[in-house]
């Protein structure tokens, strides 16, 4: 049973992926795009990351996604059409085959199948930072081996946020020094 | 018995190679900022997955730091958008070239 939920939920996200690539509508693409995260989330609770299943629906699929979609509709409200140069598809499609190719070459020296590892659901004490299933286990990780990159982590969101308001602050029109006037 | 280290790793590589392919072909860059997310996600599928298998944590709190900086990237990336739109009146990349000339 979890084979076949795997073969769906990956079916279901390379083709949400290849659609959000396709599509001609940027609006189309973006909810294909949250089509893929979901499934990219559902494939998470195959591998009993609950937590990391949840913060992928609520931060990506969510607040992420919510942002991509105002600002599409803000800004690109026709979608005008650039054709594709023949150059740029060719690379782009020797790129994809040479990826994907890589992609399975690295990957087949890995089990096909396997039996997952048994885990318990919160960490025990000989193994603090073993893989569990609980949120707590984020905690402890975050907490001890993973400080610094957890102080790190929030200081870098305030300076985005107080870049975001930098950056969509109106600039006068007289202090304008652009080059294509 | 379930599908091995091998499967997940192949759907991360797939996600990676349309993520990257979409990023070369697309030239409106709100898309091609989308297919950049896209190639975060197949690398924290990758994470997690071989953080499962090898019963360890350290892949699983590595994506909780992507997920992270992706928010903080997607904030700054649209607001780059947004400021650029407002001064160039385009978002396709090919008419975006002031810098070449």
């Amino acid at each position: 049973m979890p084979a076949f939920f795997f073969y769906f939920f990956s079916a279901l996200t390379i083709l949400a992926a290849l659609l959000v690539v396709l599509n001609r509508d940027a609006v189309n693409s973006a909810m294909c795009m949250i089509v893929a995260l979901a499934g990219v989330a559902a494939l998470f609770v195959l591998l009993q990351a609950y937590f990391l299943a949840v913060l992928q629906i609520v931060v990506y699929a969510g607040a992420v996604m919510v942002l991509f979609l105002f600002i599409i509709m803000l800004l690109d409200p026709k979608g005008r059409r650039v054709p594709v140069s023949e150059m740029n598809l060719v690379f782009g499609l020797i790129a994809l085959l040479a990826l994907a190719l890589g992609a399975f070459w690295l990957a087949r020296q890995y089990p096909a199948v396997a039996e997952l590892p048994a885990i318990p659901q919160l960490p025990t004490d000989d193994a603090p930072l073993g893989y569990a299933t609980a949120a707590k286990t984020f905690g402890y990780g975050l907490f001890t081996r993973y400080l610094l990159p957890f102080e790190v982590a929030g200081l870098l969101l305030l300076i985005a946020m107080v870049g975001v308001i930098v950056l969509s602050k109106r600039t006068p029109p007289d202090s304008n020094d652009d080059p294509a006037k | 018995m379930q599908p091995g280290l091998q499967a997940y790793l192949i759907v991360a590589g797939f996600l990676f190679a349309i993520g990257f392919a979409g990023v070369l072909l697309r030239k409106n860059t709100l898309i091609i900022f989308m297919c950049l997310e896209l190639m975060l996600t197949a690398s924290t599928l990758a994470l997690v997955a071989i953080s499962r298998f090898y019963n360890s944590m350290d892949g699983a709190l590595f994506v909780f730091f992507i997920i992270t900086v992706a928010a903080a990237e997607v904030a700054v990336g649209l607001a780059i958008i947004v400021a650029l739109y407002r001064r160039r009146h385009s978002v396709q990349v090919d008419e975006l070239n002031y810098l070449k000339h």
